[in-house]
């Protein structure tokens, strides 16, 4: 094949990112008229093998091994560089997981193959792809284009490509394996476990007032809790107010907290890092408050106003009290 | 104990950034530098294993830059403990491949035989995050990466692994080991008046890239930095505070309708 798109196994189904990854793929081999295999691995990669059959795919690569039941990024680094040595493909698509981000440095240092992350666009040029990464704080983007022969490495940000994009087909599972020793795994690894309960479900909410790094001190927190009274709405907060011990881990949105799809998100100071952004741009309206007029979170507000936070906040909590 | 910190000067996260005429980075007369945010969490961590253990020990700060301003970031570093530094020469055009890079960074550190190499998980300006890890393989290390606790053990460092969605998990490495760092696992600390002055009487020992580079070369390069186009189009409310609140308030009740 030409184009192999790894699928993350997440408890034994395939990772929301991963149908987005279907998605490229399949986009991509269209543009280019390449032929596509999805790699499932990992617990239960029957499961997911039967799941990834059902999409439009030339193949399903399905790999059961036991050194590779549990994640670690020696084990899967070194499968998935010997799957591309066996498979020889063009493009190793994949989506920009947490896993992602752990191992595939990894397997582009082991085959000395670029690997070109979290990408938020391709085009092709020429017949061949370039592809578009956030750079500078995702305040300017840089096209890449790979220096040497095939294959690629590349991992697409959360949301580049729909998973309801995905075309439905029938694929045929191919059962492969690999040459793994349990002392090619240089970690041990001990369960996964959650921080902290879960006491706070935003997922849910249709209204979030979101507090960033902008609201300057834990003596403000009060001034967006007002306000999210007054509208009914939940506190959500970005990853530096939650480091800073201003709110609770509960409350913090993006990559490393909740995602989350309000019908309205009200960010108060948030300058809008790429890692908070994955967690709420399915947001149906964004609404932000920043004083720095270039702040990224503007590029993706529906209506945004520069200026002291702290200035407009009270004001607007006062005039939604009169009016109801 | 050895320990390797790298280092990163970046744009601060207030800079107002302009495109290079060539297209192929940002002009830099204009911007304020600053430590990458993480890498000084992951400085921090350093020095925290090293008043640990109980012989002590080395923490080197290594930094890839040009002559003209990485000295700087180098010298906080040490003024904040650290015991000598490497500053890895490079002029413009600056190397953007992490391949690269950790090929520059492992043949400059290789003789070193570092017990822990930390890194933090990302730069702000190239936002790879793959240094640490790439470098790790190519020095025979064990890896981890977004790391938020630490903790040293006989022979091997045990670290919690931050995962997605809230999810966590420890991992134990046999050392040596490439570890990178993700913000927020400690407090930074401020250098105090004598280790400002002690830091002006540390090493820094002056590499060239272009020797460590040795024929290699980039896997993948930047062919055009530009600012991209908006997704979506912002009404931007302004006037005066009465004006903007006014407005809001009826973008909320009449457009959103939430309230």
């Amino acid at each position: 094949m030409d184009i192999l798109v790894v699928l993350e196994n997440r408890n034994g189904a395939l990772h929301r990112m991963s149908l987005e990854a279907i998605a490229a793929a399949q986009a991509l081999a269209r543009d280019l008229n390449l032929t596509v295999a999805a790699l499932v691995w990992g617990p239960q990669a029957q499961n997911l093998a039967r799941e990834a059959a059902t999409k439009k795919v030339d193949e399903v690569l399905a790999l059961e091994h036991e050194l590779l039941e549990k994640y670690s990024s020696d084990g899967y680094a070194e499968a998935l560089k010997q799957v591309i040595e066996q498979e020889t493909p063009r493009y190793v698509l994949v989506g920009h997981t947490y896993m992602v981000r752990d191992y595939f440095p990894k397997v582009s240092a082991r085959i000395r193959k670029p690997f070109i992350g979290d990408v938020v666009a391709y085009r092709v040029e020429d017949g061949a792809p370039v592809f578009t990464r956030q750079v500078f704080n995702a305040k300017l983007v840089v096209d890449v284009v790979p220096q040497v022969d095939p294959p690629v490495l590349v991992s697409f940000q959360s949301a580049t490509f729909q998973a309801d994009a995905v075309e439905a087909g029938a694929a045929p599972v191919r059962e492969i394996t690999v040459a793994l020793e349990a002392e090619q795994i240089k970690t041990q690894s001990e369960p996964p476990f959650q921080e902290a309960a879960g006491d706070v479900d935003l997922s849910s909410a249709e209204v979030i007032v979101s507090v960033g790094r902008g609201i300057g001190k834990e003596e403000n927190i009060p001034v967006a809790e007002e306000l999210a009274k007054a509208m009914g709405a939940e506190l959500g907060s970005s990853r530096p107010v939650v480091d800073a011990g201003w709110l609770p881990s509960s409350r913090q949105v993006g990559s490393s907290g909740q995602s989350v799809a309000p019908k309205l998100y009200l960010a108060l100071g948030i300058s809008g890092a790429i890692q908070h952004v994955v967690g709420m741009k399915g947001s149906k309206n964004v609404v932000a408050i920043n004083k720095d007029p270039e702040a990224p979170i503007f590029e993706i507000a529906d209506y945004g106003i520069v200026g002291d936070l702290l200035e407009i906040v009270p004001k607007l909590t006062e005039a939604i009290k009169e009016q109801s | 104990m050895k320990i390797a910190v790298l280092v990163k000067q970046v744009p601060g996260s207030e800079s107002a950034l302009r495109v290079s005429a060539e297209e192929h980075w940002v002009e830099e007369s204009a911007l304020d530098f600053e430590m990458n945010e993480s890498d000084s969490y992951a400085l921090e961590e350093a020095l925290l294993i090293k008043e640990k253990v109980a012989d002590g020990g080395e923490v080197v700060v290594v930094s890839m830059g040009p002559a003209e301003r990485t000295p700087k970031v180098i010298r906080e570093a040490l003024a904040k403990g650290a015991d000598r530094g490497i500053h890895i020469q490079e002029e413009p055009p600056y190397e953007t491949d992490p391949f690269l890079i950790s090929e520059i960074f492992a043949a400059a550190l290789r003789d070193e035989q570092f017990d822990l190499i930390l890194s933090g998980l990302q730069s702000a300006d190239l936002a790879a995050g793959q240094t640490g890890v790439i470098l790790g393989e190519f020095l025979g290390m064990s890896t981890a990466t977004l790391v938020m606790a630490t903790e040293l053990q006989d022979g091997s460092i045990k670290v919690k692994r931050e995962l997605e969605s809230g999810w966590s998990q420890w991992i134990t490495l046999p050392l040596p080991a490439s570890i990178t760092i993700q913000s927020g696992l400690n407090q930074p600390r401020y250098p105090s008046l004598r280790g400002i002055m002690g830091a002006k009487k540390k090493e820094i020992k002056a590499l060239s890239k272009a020797d460590l580079i040795a024929g290699s070369a980039a896997l993948q390069s930047w062919e055009r930095l530009y600012i991209h186009k908006k997704e979506k189009r912002t009404e931007m409310i302004e006037g005066d505070l009465n004006q903007v609140v006014t407005r809001l308030v009826n973008v909320l009740r009449t457009e959103i309708k939430v309230l």
